[in-house]
């Protein structure tokens, strides 16, 4: 704020200046206004970190279990496997950087992303071809190193922005990154044993399938919000969604026909917001909550009425199980956490591609996102507006209901009341997180899931904090990550506004 | 899409393409409304108007804002539906149920708004609607692409396929709309206000285009209610108004005449003014900047002065800073730096109501978003700023007779048409709503007074009478700010001229200087280059390529 009160820095008064400020000019001529969040966050977030990871740390060593393999011959062949592919696949990305920035053409948006992924499989799958079981680091040390580390990260995003430059966004990655690292080390150092270790591979596989919901949730929100209408009944698709797989699941025991009437459920609850507020206009967040609330009364008395008086013939669903993709399985670490998931984790990745394909390559896409934007644009080339709202808000609640059915047909084999716990919520603002992007919606996602199960891991192995606060952890997370510390991110222009024509 | 009705749309295409690039090429739609008649509830937006575009001509729909213009075109586009008649393509009678079947049949729109979607790249918006599309209905932009480079050549557009809209000059935005239009295979091309957005350079480049387009048998309608790009472009022009056809006008008719007609009386299209008697300088702004929230100068170090019944107009394209600079001044811009200061007292970092108390009166450019409270009464809207003084309110109460009996005597002096003062001030016409505005303001004792496009979307009385008033309150000895992107409001009121270009003052010069050398310096040239091009321009000195002709000069030799 300070920047603001200044004295313009640059004083030209001649003329001479505006005809070259021309387009180009008109961007970089400016002493940009450099705002002081992400420096005094970082500081703050930093001093919170030296405290915890550095003078309060335990002198206990940290453990963390990596591979636990069934197989250790098929896991071994899989892991070189991944390694030469990882390896193969590094070089490539990374010469495409390299060449790119060498001609002095722009980097292709995704080629720093998949140097990173591919980096990270390499590294893990380094580790299972090492056959490495366990780390055990010093808490005390490690936990001073990642405090410096953070203090120097925060003194230099306040360094820049003395300078007047920006803060770049790796920085903040790294910074998180590190962040990570003490807070687990010193979280689990605390535990209740001589010599606590937690399993790094459940605690990976746990976030993925505890984020199932929250992935399909966003996926919703997704493609409701780029069509223009806020979405906020997620919550309630979920509920229905779980309460119909339940039922239905039950009645024809087949649990394939629950998850299709789970779909059919969610499409239901988007029927209402569709006609409610495409067509009559009503306000949309309204529509949306009110239809949250009368899902949560409507399955609770359903399941205090109907379920809990005959639970043998209407609440028995049955689980789908697990299945272990041949290959991708095996691969140490990487298998467990993404390959051994249920039908329903298998729909997850299968929807986050097709949702983001859709979106922007596609000419569906195209329309939808036109239609999100400047609706007025679209009708005026023969694009139906409404009618591509509908359909998408409609396939957005179609998706929704399959994320509710992981409730009662993966998670817990029987439906409870508001079994759903915010989760829809939860979605909404992963949606935001991630950008109204169907990948970042997708890790915003993950990062959420990986904060929930590291909660209840650690209220397991005991913590110095209490469990009460860390079951504050993934909404506390949600409030920083909405509030913008990431960066600013623009809704489409036309959500929440109704469409009316002429 | 489907074609609604029995059409041979593809023998069309081939007789168009025929000679694609032979530049006489003979029209080929023939369009023609009979008898169109558009209802809203029980106003008639269109009262049976009768329209033929002949093929290969550029046909003008001349008319006041509210006419009528605009909804006839929606009609014709799909947009609205029409209550009443039929329209003919090639004598056939046509349905548009909504604008791809317009599209289809050869008409496109270039709408006075653009329909441009800003995050999306030129190739996202003309591929828009109009996909083409690889295996699995991928998108191929590519062919798009291909599609703008063809276009763009042949019309020398200079549009890159890969731009974000956002980051596009107007002119090139209403360049990208009209190759949408031509990606489609348009024949008819309605531009509705092209000009409204664009300097007196850009709209010069823009005729050309049209005449361009002529040149390859396409049919122009061309709305607009600007004399001189009418008389300089068109080959038949339709008066419109209060909805219906009044007739048929000539291209070397006189523009008071064409005027005459447009409004129905004899108008005067000048302004009587006496020459300024300017006093002593009480308002003065120094080295004024505001910055916006990503950190532009929008305004950048501005200082100019204005003196005791004198006008200073501040003339530019819209969106270069002319808001922000009225808005600093009021007082409801966050980041500002400089000074302001009105009789020796600086105004900077003073509340609105400070300002207000100092003696500014204020009309701002949006009247219906700042001017006023749309379901709030006439007397109420006039209070608005006075509410909590005497005589309108005493203690916590207010006077509701003293506050009739000002409304009922603004209204009078200010020839505010309305049934009464009780009634809401949103069901008044744009121009009544102007005359509150401006009652309001001109009620203080005004020690400087600033409007911003005052008569923005007026018809031609209301702006003789606030053109009047202005000028009145000139004479009254107020230093007297006037913010247009009318370059003719700007000659007819300004004693001086200061012209905005990205936010920076590019000169201030006198009343008298040339509209060839305010379009320059409206596009960023200063005065005294501005100045030398012209002059070398109008003694024939540069080649046609480098300045195109401006319209005054424009001759019938396309014709």
């Amino acid at each position: 704020m300070s920047a603001t009160t200044q004295s313009p820095a640059s004083k030209q008064p001649d003329a001479g200046k505006a005809t070259r400020a021309d387009r180009a000019g008109g961007q970089a001529g400016t002493t940009g206004l450099v705002s002081w969040k992400a420096g005094v966050g970082l500081g703050l977030l930093a001093i919170l970190g030296t405290v915890l990871f550095g003078f309060l740390a335990n002198t206990k060593s940290a453990g963390f279990r990596i591979a636990e393999a069934r197989d250790p011959n098929a896991s071994s062949t899989a892991a070189w496997i991944t390694l030469a592919v990882a390896l193969a696949a590094t070089a490539y990305v990374g010469y495409r950087w390299i060449s790119h920035r060498r001609e002095g053409r722009g980097v292709d948006r995704w080629i720093p992303a998949t140097t990173i992924a591919a980096v990270v499989v390499l590294g893990l799958a380094a580790l299972g071809v090492a056959r490495v079981e366990k780390i055990t680091v010093p808490s005390m040390a490690l936990g001073w190193t990642c405090s410096v580390l953070l203090l120097a990260l925060a003194g230099y995003a306040c360094f820049l922005t003395v300078q007047r430059r920006r803060t770049p966004g790796w920085l903040g990655g790294l910074f998180a990154v590190v962040f990570l690292v003490g807070f687990m080390i010193w979280i689990v150092a605390g535990g209740r044993d001589p010599e606590p270790s937690i399993s790094l591979g459940g605690l990976m596989a746990g976030a993925v399938t505890l984020a199932v919901p929250l992935v399909f949730g966003s996926l919703s929100g997704v493609l409701c919000e780029r069509a223009g209408v806020v979405n906020i009944a997620i919550e309630g698709q979920l509920l229905l969604g779980a309460f119909s797989a339940a039922v239905v699941a039950t009645v024809t025991g087949n649990v394939y026909v629950g998850l299709i009437s789970a779909a059919v459920a969610g499409a239901l609850v988007s029927l209402v917001l569709a006609v409610v507020s495409i067509k009559y206009l009503v306000n949309q967040i309204i529509v949306g909550v009110v239809l949250n609330v009368l899902i949560s009364g409507l399955t609770s008395f359903l399941f205090s009425t109907l379920l809990t008086a005959d639970p043998e013939h209407l609440n028995k669903p049955g689980r789908l199980q697990a299945v272990d993709i041949p290959f991708l399985a095996d691969i140490p670490i990487i298998g467990p956490i993404l390959f051994r998931q249920s039908l329903v984790g298998y729909l997850m990745y299968i929807a986050v591609i097709v949702v983001y394909v859709g979106l922007f390559h596609t000419k569906w896409g195209l329309r939808v996102r036109a239609v999100g934007e400047h609706p007025q644009a679209a009708d005026t080339v023969g694009i139906n507006v409404n009618r591509t709202r509908f359909i998408n808000v409609l396939m957005g609640g179609a998706i929704a209901g399959i994320g509710g059915s992981f409730f009662t047909l993966v998670s817990v084999d029987a439906f409870s009341k508001d079994m759903s716990g915010g989760r829809g919520y939860i979605a909404l603002a992963a949606m935001i997180f991630g950008r109204w992007n169907p990948i970042g919606a997708f890790l915003a996602a993950l990062l959420f899931g990986f904060a929930d199960n590291l909660q209840s891991i650690i209220t397991i192995i005991g913590s110095p904090v209490p469990s009460q606060f860390m079951a504050m952890l993934p909404y506390a997370l949600t409030v920083i990550a909405v509030a913008g510390l990431v960066g600013r991110s623009r809704p489409p222009a036309a959500d929440g506004i109704p469409y009316v024509k002429g | 899409m489907t074609l609604g009705w029995d059409y041979p749309l593809p023998c069309r295409r081939q007789r168009a393409e025929a000679d694609p690039y032979t530049h006489r090429l003979v029209g080929v739609l023939k369009l023609e409304l009979k008898g169109i008649t558009k209802r809203f509830g029980s106003l008639v937006a269109n009262d049976h108007i009768d329209l033929v575009v002949e093929p290969g001509q550029v046909h003008c729909l001349l008319g006041e804002n509210g006419a009528g213009k605009s909804t006839l075109m929606n009609v014709l586009y799909g947009l609205y539906d029409p209550t009443e008649g039929e329209i003919l393509v090639d004598g056939k009678p046509v349905v548009f149920k909504d604008p791809g079947e317009a599209m289809a049949a050869g008409i496109g729109m270039v709408h006075q708004h653009f329909m441009l979607i800003p995050v999306f790249s030129v190739a996202e918006n003309v591929a828009l609607g109009n996909e083409t599309t690889k295996a699995a209905g991928l998108l191929n932009l590519e062919a798009t692409r291909e599609k703008i480079r063809r276009i763009s050549d042949q019309y020398g557009f200079d549009v890159d396929p890969d731009a974000m809209v956002e980051d596009l000059p107007v002119g090139v935005q209403q360049r990208v709309e009209i190759i949408k239009a031509l990606v489609r295979d348009a024949e008819v091309l309605i531009l509705d206000e092209p000009t409204a957005v664009l300097t007196p350079q850009e709209t010069d480049e823009l005729l050309e285009i049209i005449r361009q387009l002529k040149r390859d048998g396409k049919s122009i309608v061309f709305i607009s209610h600007k004399l001189r790009e009418v008389k300089a472009i068109s080959d038949t022009i339709t008066v419109i108004r209060r909805g219906k056809v009044v007739g048929q006008a000539d291209p070397s008719a006189s523009p008071t005449e064409l005027a005459s007609a447009m409004v129905g009386r004899s108008v005067s299209l000048t302004l009587d003014k006496a020459p300024a008697n300017t006093g002593e300088v009480t308002f003065k702004v120094r080295n004024l900047t505001v910055t916006d929230h990503n950190g532009q100068h929008v305004v950048d170090d501005l200082s100019f002065d204005i003196a005791k019944g004198q006008v200073l107009a501040i003339a530019g394209v819209q969106g270069n800073g002319q808001t922000e600079l009225t808005e600093a001044i009021l007082g409801v811009q966050p980041h500002v730096a400089g000074s302001i200061t009105l009789g020796g007292e600086e105004l900077l970092g003073k509340s609105v109501k400070h300002v207000l108390g100092a003696g500014v009166g204020f009309v701002p450019e949006d009247r219906t978003l700042d001017g006023l409270v749309g379901t709030f009464t006439i007397s109420e809207n006039m209070i608005l700023d006075l509410y909590d003084k005497a005589p309108f309110a005493s203690g916590v109460g207010m006077k509701p007779g003293v506050i009739a009996e000002n409304a009922a005597r603004k209204v009078e002096e200010f020839d505010v048409r309305t049934p009464s003062v009780s009634a809401a001030v949103g069901t008044l016409s744009g121009g009544n709503q102007q005359k509150v505005v401006l009652a309001r303001e001109l009620s203080r004792p005004l020690r400087l007074f600033i409007a911003s496009q005052p008569t923005r979307g007026l018809d031609v009385g209301s702006i003789e009478f606030v053109h009047k008033r202005v000028i009145a309150e000139r004479d009254h000895g107020t230093p007297v700010m006037i913010v247009s992107t009318e370059l003719d409001e700007v000659l007819q009121l300004a004693d001086r001229i200061a012209v905005l270009y990205r936010g920076r003052l590019v000169g201030i010069v006198p009343a008298g200087t040339s509209r060839d050398v305010l379009g320059l310096m409206m596009a960023g040239v200063p005065a005294a280059e501005a100045e030398a091009n012209a002059s070398a321009h109008a003694s024939g000195a540069t080649t046609p390529a480098t300045v195109s002709e401006p319209v005054g000069h424009e001759g019938e030799s396309h014709v």
